[in-house]
């Protein structure tokens, strides 16, 4: 009945995105950074035929209090490094999109530019990266970086960066992806000859410098990783205002937003008007909803369903008696998140996407409140729901590359293709 | 059966494709940028039961004058996220990345090796080198140029800042009780303060303590400030030196600074980086060394290493029947860039003239051929096998990262005809004996908090 398919992703987190999810039955924290964790979250969204996960990542510890370190010792703390869980799972998995978030702010775009690239090469295609502004005091207190915004000083506590210096991050942050981009670009597919006859390895004249001269930094290339499969990778970013929705019109592909019950079509125009201010050329930003979902373990007939644990709060605990009794034991979930909260059934659910399709959104990203619960729900009824409604695909096409999954122009061309010599930027656009 | 009066090799497995050595043009050679590459080298060092997989680093693609490299291997991949993708496919094996410690801040550095150790169960080394010049720091926001003699100064601090970060969490640090809801042991895990002279960065370490607590750390450089560095810091050295005299002068001088720098004799173990061809007799694997060097020095390819010696633009010059009859250029800046260049112009030219007129006035090319890449260990399997356990049983070094000139094939005959003779000999394992890289090589976790001595106080 829909008449377009939509994007369906799932963001993996420690245990999930409820404060308590780790204190479930089902839940594993120990084994929170042990590699078998991951690839067996990975390999549970591959069942359900998703199209990628994003995996968080943060140069700040996790904490209660968006200002700084809090002092609680109930939730998870402590991370890896999200590049390299996606690299992890790469070889041993076959379809789905990995996508790792990346402090851009803090990350020379020239490593990320060949770590994105070199997990493009080895997932064959399936690689993207979640462009992370760094707004925490804490993320450039442990870079200590020469160039760190000052902090904002009428806040009391621990420092917040304040909005004007966060807004300058965000124009960074567009040359940072941009100068990543150029990068990817800077050799052309087929550089790599090995003509014998002529002792040449490369085609140096399809390699380009870049010569990227941003307002506060100049980087030279080109990459030391030759293009990827993909070309271009996929670039997503969170974005929740208007200063963000212009960065990710600017430099993305895909944004992910978070709009409540009432202001889904408020959101989704809003991030259109960004695209018409900085003039967006190209396709059009494919908008992602975040939902923070808990499902309820049995189908709506009330028999038990396959895939959550067996050991788990059992089959007649709805979603909402799940969510109440997570709350009670800390910090509730809607303290804990920015995303709308929807529990209940996977037609409940599914109602709530597919609202969400109708109105023009391209996709959504679903936060497992739990990840050892949600996660095989998501997999096993909601993803079959959202198939039977003709909302997603029925199998992974063949060797889709993640670009094609999104529906993206698989492979597009070098924008240095046929030209020799050096390349000149072109004057960066104000946000 | 390992012999245990004997010292046990080391053995690491290194994907070539910084220099010429690799012979891209060899019926049979591989990608250097596809996964299967990476998997298929990794999968048969670990066959060999080696101590671990080695990967390089470049952060430039070369260039003589304006232009790129293009008769040489131009373009590898990412280190970390292929190491992390080779943990998925092997089980025992270390992992070891060269990641320069000059283009990346100490926070980053500890995250990404601690992410990498719990990724591969144990598994995790990190080779520091200080590459630090401004063609490479082009390519970086902040840029990056250092002082010549900075380079090792920010390489120990960012160490010792490191070392610092792995160690802010407890190895009991997280409790995760679910009945009583505690997580981590107590709200300051993790909490961290570096002021230095190269670092003022404090706050919360975002990773666990890894399974090795301290991944392996392997030092790259020969001057006089990296001996001291990789004496006071590493567990362990990849060297250069691969001639059996300079290779035990060097071995016999580590260890004196090991001893003055406070650590026992053999503490940092010394593994050169060598290369061998085998076949079934000793004349067949001279004959074989000898048409491989006379593939390594295509014209390009000894065009560019002379410029590198001259530092200027040699395309006038017939290289094939004389020796440029120029001086060196000691004024400008590099002509080759991206490479490592350690000795003196002046002596360089002066013993290749020296050879040439010693050797009826032989042209540049055929004195490259005759006195460079040489391969070090040639023969049949049994007299490789000898000669290599004489090298580190009379002390030259501790072991080998061994390369070859075919990727990625090129170590499966390594691995089937000389590991089984090093095992015979005892001076190899049969099987890992651990799972962790530490463990592969005798080396002991060190205790959470302790200090490794400061060169630069
Ligand atoms: C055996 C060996 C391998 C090296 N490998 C690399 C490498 O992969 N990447 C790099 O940037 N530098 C590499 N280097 C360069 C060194 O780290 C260092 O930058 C250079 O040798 C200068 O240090 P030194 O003056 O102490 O020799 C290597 C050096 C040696 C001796």
């Amino acid at each position: 009945m829909a008449d377009h398919r939509i994007i369906v992703a799932a963001a993996l987190d420690g245990a999930g995105w409820h404060p308590a999810a780790w204190r479930e039955p089902s839940s594993q924290p120990d084994r929170l950074y042990s590699p078998d964790y991951w690839l067996d979250r990975v390999r549970e969204a591959e069942e359900g035929g998703l199209d990628f996960v994003t995996f968080e990542d943060n140069f700040a510890l996790q904490s209660s209090d968006r200002r700084g370190p809090d002092t609680a010792t109930d939730e998870v703390r402590g991370r890896l490094d999200a590049r390299l869980i996606a690299s992890r799972v790469a070889p041993v998995t076959d379809h789905i999109g990995l996508i790792p978030v990346v402090n851009t702010t803090l990350t020379e775009p020239f490593h990320v530019s060949k770590a994105i690239a070199t997990l493009d090469f080895t997932s064959s295609g399936r690689a993207g990266v979640q462009a992370r502004v760094a707004s925490r005091a804490e993320e450039y207190s442990h870079i200590g970086r020469h160039d760190a915004p000052t902090v904002d000083s009428s806040s009391s506590g621990p420092a917040e960066l304040s909005v004007t210096e966060v807004g300058a991050k965000f124009e960074q942050a567009a040359e940072e992806v941009d100068a990543i981009r150029r990068l990817w670009d800077s050799w052309e597919d087929d550089a790599e000859i090995r003509d014998v006859a002529t002792d040449r390895f490369i085609d140096a004249d399809k390699l380009h410098t870049i010569d990227f001269e941003a307002s506060t930094f100049s980087i030279r290339g080109p990459s030391i990783t030759p293009r990827s499969p993909q070309g271009q990778p996929v670039v997503a970013a969170l974005a929740h205002a208007g200063t963000p929705y212009r960065f990710a019109a600017r430099a993305t592909d895909l944004v992910f937003v978070t709009p409540t019950a009432d202001n889904a079509a408020e959101i989704l125009s809003a991030v259109r008007t960004a695209e018409a201010e900085v003039r967006r050329e190209g396709d059009e930003l494919k908008v992602i909803a975040d939902l923070v979902v808990l499902l309820d373990a049995s189908d709506s007939n009330g028999t038990e369903v396959g895939g959550a644990d067996p050991n788990s709060t059992g089959p007649d605990e709805s979603a909402a008696v799940r969510l109440e009794r997570l709350d009670s034991l800390g910090r509730p979930l809607a303290e804990a998140t920015e995303a709308r909260i929807v529990v209940g059934s996977a037609s409940e659910v599914a109602d709530v996407v597919e609202e969400l399709a109708a109105a023009g959104y391209d996709g959504v990203r679903l936060r497992p409140g739990v990840l050892t619960d949600d996660l095989p729900l998501i997999a096993n009824q909601l993803a079959p729901e959202l198939r039977d409604r003709g909302l997603t695909r029925s199998t992974y096409p063949q060797d889709a590359s993640l670009r094609e999954l999104v529906g993206l122009p698989a492979a597009p061309p070098s924008r240095y293709a046929g030209e020799t010599g050096q390349n000149s930027p072109a004057p960066a656009s104000a946000l | 059966m390992t012999d245990p009066n004997k010292k046990q090799i080391i053995l690491a497995a290194y994907v070539g494709g910084v220099n010429e050595h690799t012979l891209w043009e060899a019926p049979g050679a591989g990608s250097q940028i596809e996964f299967d590459t990476f998997r298929h080298v990794a999968q048969t060092a670990e066959r060999g039961k080696f101590d671990y997989f080695f990967l390089a680093e470049g952060l430039a693609v070369r260039q003589h004058g304006d232009d790129f490299f293009d008769h040489d291997i131009v373009g590898r991949p990412d280190t970390l996220p292929v190491l992390a993708s080779i943990a998925a496919v092997t089980e025992h094996i270390g992992l070891v990345g060269t990641i320069n410690s000059t283009f990346n801040e100490p926070f980053e550095l500890a995250r990404e090796f601690a992410s990498l150790d719990h990724l591969s169960g144990g598994r995790a080394g990190w080779n520091v080198v200080t590459s630090f010049d401004a063609f490479t720091g082009a390519n970086f926001r902040k840029g990056g140029y250092l002082d010549r003699d900075q380079r090792y100064q920010r390489a120990e601090e960012t160490v010792r800042t490191v070392k610092e970060l792995w160690d802010s969490w407890p190895e009991d640090a997280i409790v995760a009780d679910k009945a009583s809801g505690t997580f981590i042991r107590d709200a300051s895990v993790g909490a961290f303060e570096h002021h230095g002279q190269q670092f003022d960065i404090s706050g919360r370490f975002t990773v666990p303590r890894s399974p090795q607590g301290r991944p392996v750390i392997v030092q790259a450089g020969v001057s006089p400030d990296g001996r001291n560095f990789a004496a006071a810091n590493a567990d362990l050295i990849f060297s250069p030196f691969r001639d059996r005299e300079a290779a035990a002068a060097f071995h016999a001088d580590i260890n004196k600074r090991v001893v003055k720098w406070g650590r026992q004799r053999g503490d940092v173990k010394i593994v050169p980086s060598v290369n061998f061809v085998l076949a079934d007799s000793t004349a067949e694997a001279r004959e074989k060394e000898a048409e491989i060097r006379q593939q390594t020095f295509t014209p390009k390819t000894v065009r560019v290493l002379a410029e590198q010696i001259w530092n200027r633009d040699l395309s006038d010059f017939d290289l094939e029947s004389e020796i440029p009859p120029v001086e060196p250029d000691l004024e400008s800046g590099r002509f080759v860039n991206g490479r490592t260049y350690h000795t003196d112009r002046n002596t360089d030219v002066a013993q290749l003239r020296e050879y040439s007129q010693a050797h009826g006035g032989l042209g540049l090319r055929d004195v490259f051929i005759a006195t460079r890449g040489r391969s070090d260990f040639v023969g049949t399997p049994a007299e490789v096998a000898q000669a290599l356990d004489d090298f580190v049983q009379e002390d030259a070094s501790d072991g080998f990262v061994v390369g070859n000139s075919v990727v990625p094939s090129g170590l499966d005959e390594f691995v089937d005809s000389v590991v089984p003779l090093l095992q015979e000999r005892g001076s190899l394992r049969e099987d890992y004996d651990g799972t962790t890289l530490r463990s592969n090589l005798g080396i002991p976790v060190p205790e959470r908090g302790s200090t490794t001595p400061a060169i630069y106080a």
